[in-house]
């Protein structure tokens, strides 16, 4: 947490030390307030005084009242400004952090770990400085403060409030012990019976189809009671924390009295009287230690959380990014050929290679398609044209260069590339379609409604409400899957890249879209290269060269009918998908 | 402790008290531990209310023990008096004067003491005595008895002789002349306290703070059990209506909706019924006990402290009212944000692909100032509640015992009532937070309970008790039989329009379409998911409008695209709701449907947890939903063939494990390949909805419509 802290800006410590010392001003002005009211109430209490000594000393309370409630809300002022500034610059921090990491480091983390992070884990944190600021300091300087005030006032008043301070504690930490992990529990119960509500409506057609509703409810039952009992445990352990917190604190009241009453009586006259006046001390200031020892048992319980909090924040800063930009502007000779030499490739940790020797070129125009099964290495292998990660052996050049020399930027301006699942932005379908920058001018409307005329998509557009201005909804849930997927197309498109990458683009679409959209792309743009991943033979039937991918080898190149020929495995997926008929149709 | 997450926003209720009496309402099963609570809440809040007063009575009676009783030494100089009577002074005087052992200068001395003691009434007449020798006062001064105490002459005389060094202005200094008084006299004089009544005292309020603590956790041990049982119950009735309402509802709410009444929203009710409801019983009864109590005691000293702690109350609220702006804005920041975060990290191939880094800093940037202007705020504004609470506090005080001081000078009060009203300031601010706190708690307890009860109040399926028919899955033949069927998902806008057509027992139905073209409303009818608008769907020639849905359902295996699988063991999943079936019979249906060999190499066979992360492909998970129809066995089928998602290997396999599903039964099936059902008796060709030709494949390509232009559009050569 402290190398965290290092992150506070010169404003925020300046910020952090005034609100120090009006803390301690603050505790200062708490604790004389006392003082001003045994005075009043000496002042009332014994004749002869004059309206003018009440008034007055009222006063001097009133002010140190005003005093420390204007401190105090400078205080709230500063921490929360300090708190929420601090907030936003680590997170500004890791989300730079974040956009510089590749595909490699977010798998890690993983994007829900990622985003919890960039939010509550930062909440976490930034509340420590906020209440922390306020109760971490204020209550040890209250606790010692009052501790002074009662020192030497009577060694069996202090023994006592010793072992009130010792119950209550010792209460707080076993009652933390116990509960702390079954909170964690009751989480995981929180997920649970989340999770069978989300199987409930997810499956809702499958288990009224199997008329499972009881069965299905039996099974929400046992978590719903887990959850219950867990919950009652919970809670049951923590209600007795509240009223043997008051019973402590009244009886550390009484028990003051009463041995103030034995030592009373045993004493000499002016003894007496010292000791009247040392109980009554006590008995307020017995209050504010105990006070104090709980708040600042609470901070501890707060600590260790934004502690977990820091670590997972600072693993994210810390990370070191595997893909390291280059310096080549772009500029080439060459135009639109990817090329890939010998390459392989595993995850830096595994053992196992994803991608074995593969090498192959794609000229200027071509289309170049991908096919095989599941966990043949499709997707990876295009990964390394845009750097998402970086090829462990071999050398993937575009336009003649090694990916790894070019400025990502200036390689990215080269690609358009379109994942499996289509990602779409809230915002409007302009936005959508026009989204990032590729090194030129933006595009205009025309170049927009063009890019959505060659994906498929103008006829659905024109029917949204606002056409090209429509608002799509975060996660695009107001259009269809085969929708997102034209847009996401349309805006490689408009980018006017030199090679295409569609990561198996086409599954969303029916075949007529996809036939009607690929015929219409081709005529666009006829200069472009394509690459091609699919499961569709449909799909990639005409490609200039079909790259047939089995665990990570390249068990053929060639066209359609070579392959058919000649490569066992392609002609095996061929003839899943169409008759031994319709491939000689085709 | 505050909760992680941040604040809550305070959602305001539509109709709070009508939500607020349902809840109430509902609570009625637990009415013993309810109005248990209740009492206890009160007994402890009443408990609260005497026990500053017993306090300050064990404070006075202790105090009481630092006064000497001074009246006794007034009773040894009456009772002395006594022994210098006129008569008795008379004869002592003699003895002086014939004492031999007396000077005559002391003698003397005497006399003129005596004469002036006479002629100038003075108050203490012995002080003067203290100028005589001790020989003389020895003889002048008799045994005396005070309040059954002995107390010698020589002990007279050495407290005359303390006691005239006393001075008049300097107490402390008196106290410790008293110290060196003779034992006697000293016991006499020291002050006493009512031990008795101090322990009596001590006892009896150490057993009102036990009885209150135990009261205390009793009363939360009662609310606590309430309000998780109703959580509890309430859960139960969300799970059981989910399976009440008609597929209609899910289509129109989302699931997040849903899942966020379970758990939020009912999170939300259970803890503030345990917060706020006995907070606020105790509040209340404390704010108008402490209120009673200060106009009992004294009305004008009530006036000033009610009206200088409102004072206090009007501007916090006002502080509190133009806060609420700010923690909605607040919330609503945080949201934007993270709804920012999740879209970018999720698309972060994407945004990095296209060069959007510098857009979506910039972005970011806009959107995490947002939240940091909004956040500072509303953290300032709520931070400054505590000590606005203490401010009210100190100015309640400061009132009271100005206005308290006054009325004492005019002597219209007495002192004791200035101390007992110090106190029920205190005792009138506290709950008057808390009630605030507390009313706002029960206001979004109010909305949370509003939207579970809307959708507890969702419309139910129709009932079907009027359904009388039914027909025996062994014995069903297998014939449907679609009759001028007319149904549209919205009224008003029918997309299927008198639909006839008519599946042979064992005949092969394909329902084909491009995406999005409605081939799951088939289904919807099938199944009784959707009512018909018009005409009739007769199975073996049986209205489906006489079948509970269940009947049909019992009728029917279904496969669904979408591989639904619960959480459980793989054996659970095959058997699922199907009960007497041996771990043989699964076997066999694993075997046929051709994933035996992988369960078995999963390390616990058919006991083996399917969980979202466990490497459960696609495809397998295809094929044991298939496996699961199987188990099922029914005499109709309606297949969704296999998705885009399972490569083409497992899809052959899962083909054939749907081929082999198909014998025997009357088959629906949805198909996304159109070379898997040329074979089929009759295809289905949907269009935007609508089914827009029929007939067998060679029929559909010889009529030259859509279904031969989608069935062509697959081998186009395009690139």
């Amino acid at each position: 947490m402290i190398k965290l802290f290092k992150n506070l800006t010169k404003k925020e410590i300046i910020g952090i030390c005034i609100a120090l010392c009006l803390i301690v001003f603050q505790v200062w002005l708490e604790l004389t307030m006392p003082d001003y009211m045994s005075e009043i109430t000496r002042l009332v209490q014994t004749e002869g005084h004059l309206m003018r000594d009440v008034l007055k000393q009222g006063g001097l309370m009133l002010l140190c009242a005003f005093g420390s409630l204007v401190s105090s809300i400078f205080v709230c002022y500063l921490a929360a400004n300090i708190a929420s500034s601090f907030a936003t610059t680590i997170r500004a921090k890791i989300f730079r952090k974040i956009q510089e990491f590749g595909t490699e480091e977010i798998k890690k983390f993983s994007t829900s770990s990622l985003i919890t992070r960039t939010t509550n884990d930062v909440t976490q944190v930034d509340m420590v400085i906020g209440l922390g600021l306020q109760m971490m300091v204020k209550a040890p300087i209250m606790a010692v403060w009052a501790i002074l005030k009662i020192l030497n006032k009577g060694l069996e008043w202090s023994i006592l409030t010793g072992c009130c301070v010792f119950i209550l504690l010792t209460m707080v930490i076993i009652l933390l012990i116990i509960v702390l992990p079954r909170f964690e529990k009751v989480q995981k119960l929180i997920d649970k019976i989340n999770g069978v509500t989300r199987e409930n409506l997810s499956g809702i057609r499958v288990i009224r189809a199997f008329n499972a509703e009881e069965f299905q409810e039996k099974r929400f039952d046992e978590v719903n009671s887990n959850l219950t009992d867990q919950q009652l445990f919970n809670q049951r352990c923590f209600a007795i924390m509240n009223p043997v917190m008051n019973l402590v604190m009244h009886s550390l009241t009484l028990g003051i009295y009463v041995i103030g009453t034995v030592l009373i009586l045993k004493a000499n006259m002016i003894g007496k009287v010292t000791l009247f006046s040392n109980m009554v001390v006590f008995s307020s200031y017995g209050m504010q230690v105990i006070m104090s020892f709980l708040m600042l048992a609470m901070i501890f319980m707060m600590i260790p959380r934004a502690q977990i909090s820091a670590r997972r924040i600072n693993a994210v800063l810390d990370e070191d990014v595997s893909v390291i930009d280059g310096t080549f502007n772009g500029q080439t000779t060459e135009v639109g050929t990817v090329e890939f030499k010998n390459v392989s490739f595993k995850y830096p940790d595994a053992d196992d290679y994803l991608l074995k020797n593969i090498s192959f070129k794609a000229n200027r125009g071509e289309t170049v398609a991908f096919i095989g099964s599941t966990g043949s290495g499709k997707s990876t292998l295009i990964n390394l044209i845009p750097r998402f990660y970086d090829a462990t052996e071999g050398e993937v050049l575009v336009d003649g260069v090694n990916v790894k020399e070019y400025k990502i930027s200036s390689l990215n301006n080269k690609i358009g590339y379109v994942p499996q699942k289509a990602v779409i932005f809230s915002g409007s379908v302009n936005y959508n379609v026009s989204y990032g920058d590729n090194g030129k001018e933006e595009a205009t409307p025309k170049e927009i409604e063009e890019a959505i005329k060659v994906a498929q998509g103008t006829e659905f557009v024109l029917k949204m409400p606002d056409k090209y201005e429509s608002h799509i909804a975060r996660g695009g849930t107001n259009v269809s899957g085969g929708q997102k997927q034209r847009l996401a197309i349309a805006r490689a498109i408009a980018r006017k890249p030199e090679i295409f990458i569609f990561d198996d683009s086409f599954s969303a679409l029916d075949y007529k879209t996809d036939a009607t959209l690929r015929k219409e792309l081709k005529k666009y743009t006829k200069d472009a290269t394509n690459i091609i991943v699919a499961q569709r033979i449909g799909t990639i039937i005409n490609a200039d060269k079909i790259v047939v991918l089995d665990k990570g080898e390249c068990v053929g190149i060639g066209t359609h009918k070579e392959l058919l020929k000649n490569c066992e495995i392609y002609k095996e997926i061929a003839l899943s998908q169409l008759s031994e008929e319709e491939l000689k149709d085709a | 402790m505050p909760r992680p997450g941040g604040r809550r926003v305070q959602e305001k209720s539509k109709d709070f008290f009508g939500s607020m009496k349902r809840l109430l309402g509902n609570l009625r099963t637990w009415k013993f531990l309810m109005i248990l609570s209740l009492i206890l809440a009160m007994a402890s809040a009443i408990m609260a209310l005497i026990m500053p007063d017993k306090l300050s009575t064990l404070a006075d009676e202790i105090g009481l023990g630092l006064v000497p009783r001074t009246e006794n030494i007034e009773k040894i100089y009456t009772a002395m008096g006594d022994s210098l009577s006129k008569e008795k002074l008379q004869t002592k005087m003699q003895q002086i004067m014939m004492s031999t052992s007396i000077s005559n200068e002391e003698k003397n001395n005497f006399l003129k003491i005596m004469e002036d003691m006479q002629t100038n009434e003075n108050d203490n007449q012995f002080a003067a005595l203290t100028n005589c020798s001790e020989d003389i006062l020895l003889i002048l001064f008799d045994d005396i008895k005070v309040d059954g105490v002995s107390i010698s002459k020589e002990d007279l005389v050495s407290m005359v002789m303390t006691m005239s060094t006393v001075q008049v202005d300097n107490s402390e200094q008196a106290l410790e002349v008293m110290d060196n008084l003779p034992k006697s006299i000293y016991s006499l004089i020291e002050p006493k306290m009512n031990v008795d009544k101090i322990k009596k005292l001590a006892i009896f309020m150490g057993i009102i703070y036990l009885i209150s603590a135990l009261f205390s956790y009793i009363q939360s041990l009662s609310l606590i059990t309430v309000s998780n049982s109703f959580a509890k119950s309430l859960r139960t009735s969300i799970s059981t209506k989910i399976n009440k309402l008609p597929l209609k509802f899910f289509d129109t709410h989302e699931t997040g909706d849903i899942l966020s009444r379970v758990t939020n929203d009912i999170d939300t009710i259970a803890q503030n019924l345990n917060n706020s409801l006995s907070t606020l019983v105790t509040s209340v009864t404390l704010f108008l006990g402490s209120i009673i109590m200060m106009f009992y005691t004294n009305w004008i000293m009530a006036i000033t402290a009610i009206l200088s702690s409102l004072l206090g109350f009007v501007f916090m609220f006002a502080i509190l009212g133009k806060s609420q702006k700010y923690f909605s804005e607040n919330q609503r920041a945080l949201g934007e944000l993270n709804g920012y975060i999740e879209e970018n990290y999720s698309a972060h191939n994407v945004v990095k692909a296209y060069n959007g880094i510098n857009d979506a800093v910039n972005d970011f940037d806009k959107l995490n100032d947002d939240l940091f202007q909004a956040k500072r705020k509303s953290i300032f504004l709520s931070g400054t509640m505590q000590p606005m609470m203490g401010f009210i506090g100190n100015l309640g005080y400061v009132a009271v015992c100005v206005v308290g001081a006054l009325l004492t000078m005019n002597n219209i009060i007495s002192f004791g009532v200035i101390v007992a009203f110090m106190i029920y300031v205190r005792l009138f601010t506290n709950p008057l937070s808390q009630i605030a706190q507390a009313t706002t708690n029960l206001q979004s307890t109010a909305a949370a309970s509003e939207r579970v009860y809307a959708f507890l109040d969702e419309k139910e399926m129709p009932s079907q008790d009027d359904k009388r028919k039914h027909l025996d899955k062994s014995k069903v033949k297998g014939e449907i039989e679609f009759r001028n069927v007319k149904f549209g998902y919205e009224p008003g806008r029918t997309i299927i329009k008198n639909f006839s057509v008519t599946a042979k027992p064992g005949q092969k139905i394909a329902i084909v379409g491009p995406t999005g073209a409605g081939k799951t409303t088939m289904v919807n009818l099938l199944m009784k998911f959707y009512d018909i608008n018009d005409g009739d769907i007769l199975i073996d020639g049986v209205s489906s409008k006489d079948l509970t849905r269940e009947n049909i359902h019992d009728l029917f295996v279904m496969v669904l695209q979408d591989t639904w699988l619960f959480e459980g063991t793989i054996g659970e999943n095959l058997r699922f709701n199907k009960k007497d079936v041996t771990d043989e019979e699964l076997w066999q249906a694993c075997r046929t449907v051709g994933i035996d060999h992988f369960v078995k190499t999963l390390p616990g066979g058919l006991n083996s947890v399917i969980t979202d992360d466990t490497s459960v492909s696609q495809g397998q998970k295809q094929l044991l939903t298939i496996a699961r129809g199987m188990i099922e066995d029914a005499p109709f089928l309606i297949l969704d063939e296999a998705t885009s998602n399972v490569d083409t290997r497992t899809e052959e396999l899962v083909q054939k494990a749907m081929d082999k599903l198909t014998e025997g039964r009357t088959s629906f099936i949805i198909a996304h390949r159109l070379s898997t059902i040329k074979n089929a008796d009759l295809i289905l060709v949907m269009n935007e909805g609508n089914i827009i030709e029929q007939g067998t494949h060679e029929e559909l390509m010889a009529q030259g419509g859509f279904y031969e232009q989608l069935y062509n559009s697959q081998f186009e050569k395009t690139i």
